[in-house]
């Protein structure tokens, strides 16, 4: 394979998951915990990737795309979850929403 | 030649992924987060397509970058962008405790990259030219992986049913509270 081997794209890929860990462990919006969560998402993914291409084989692939689709479904429900959280005029911040009861 | 190309390629590409990652996770204002994810996933595309993954690049461009961040930016706009609060003080035990989890899976999975897997990883398998292509992706969810594929399905489906659900409860109690307060007001 031409360019860098394996082992750098993995670096990357740990290098984007600890960061989205950072973000949602530190920040307090909600929306952009979800934005954490998707770099976290998207850096497995790499991974994923880069040991399909390592072994020559398309299941990572796969894999990669199922994750795809289960982000975005995660996305969708916790928009849907944040607008209603807004709509009750609570503060949108991830150590103030401690109770389930609506 | 190619190889220095590539080298280049991948060196920009990991630097935006990376940069544009910490920026999410730095920026106050959630719209300039989102702005920020989308050059991430670009980038990421780049670097799928080095590891001759096209379908999964171009599904990372249309339906992330297009579709997912699209409705999160519609969705932040309607929140209104509402920045976090800035830092009271020095850092508390919880922030202290974040830095070092994170640092902690960093270099955790760095170590066993290094360690387990150092030696195997510098050869890579044969691939033939079709690798990744949307015909060999095509084929094998539809034969190999049929069952993952109709779960992915039905996974879509209770999502946007969930949210729809969602959605009408909040809107149903909204209307609610506004009537109890219009009653409250008048007697």
């Amino acid at each position: 394979m031409q360019g860098p081997e394996v082992a750098w794209y993995l670096v990357v890929a740990a290098f984007l998951f600890a960061t989205g860990a950072l973000g949602v462990l530190l920040r307090r919006s909600p929306l952009i915990v979800l934005l954490s969560l998707e770099i976290m998402l998207n850096g497995a993914n790499l991974a994923l990737i880069t040991f399909a291409r390592h072994q020559g084989d398309e299941t990572g692939q796969i894999f990669a795309l199922a994750v795809m689709a289960v982000a975005a479904s995660e996305v969708v429900v916790g928009l849907g979850l944040i607008v209603a959280i807004a709509r009750k005029r609570i503060d949108l911040d991830v150590d103030k929403l401690n109770v389930l009861r609506g | 030649m190619g190889n220095v190309v590539v080298w280049v390629v991948w060196v920009v590409a990991a630097f935006a992924c990376i940069s544009s990652g910490i920026a999410v996770v730095t920026f106050s204002n959630p719209f300039y987060s989102a702005l920020a994810l989308i050059g991430n996933l670009a980038s990421l595309a780049v670097l799928y397509l080095l590891l001759s993954a096209e379908f999964v690049a171009a599904g990372q461009v249309l339906v992330y970058a297009g579709a997912v961040m699209v409705m999160f930016l519609f969705v932040t706009a309607y929140l209104g962008g509402r920045a976090d609060a800035p830092w009271a003080g020095g850092p508390t035990w919880q922030q202290i405790g974040g830095v070092l989890a994170a640092g902690a899976i960093l270099v955790e999975v760095i170590v066993v990259i290094g360690l387990k897997a150092g030696g195997k990883l510098s050869h890579e398998a044969k691939i033939e030219s079709g690798f990744g292509s949307p015909h060999e992706i095509g084929r094998l969810f539809l034969t190999d992986h049929l069952l993952a594929f109709e779960i992915t399905s039905v996974v879509l489906l209770v999502a946007a049913v969930g949210s729809v659900i969602l959605g009408a409860h909040a809107h149903a109690r909204g209307a609610l509270v506004e009537r109890g307060k219009e009653a409250g007001a008048g007697t």
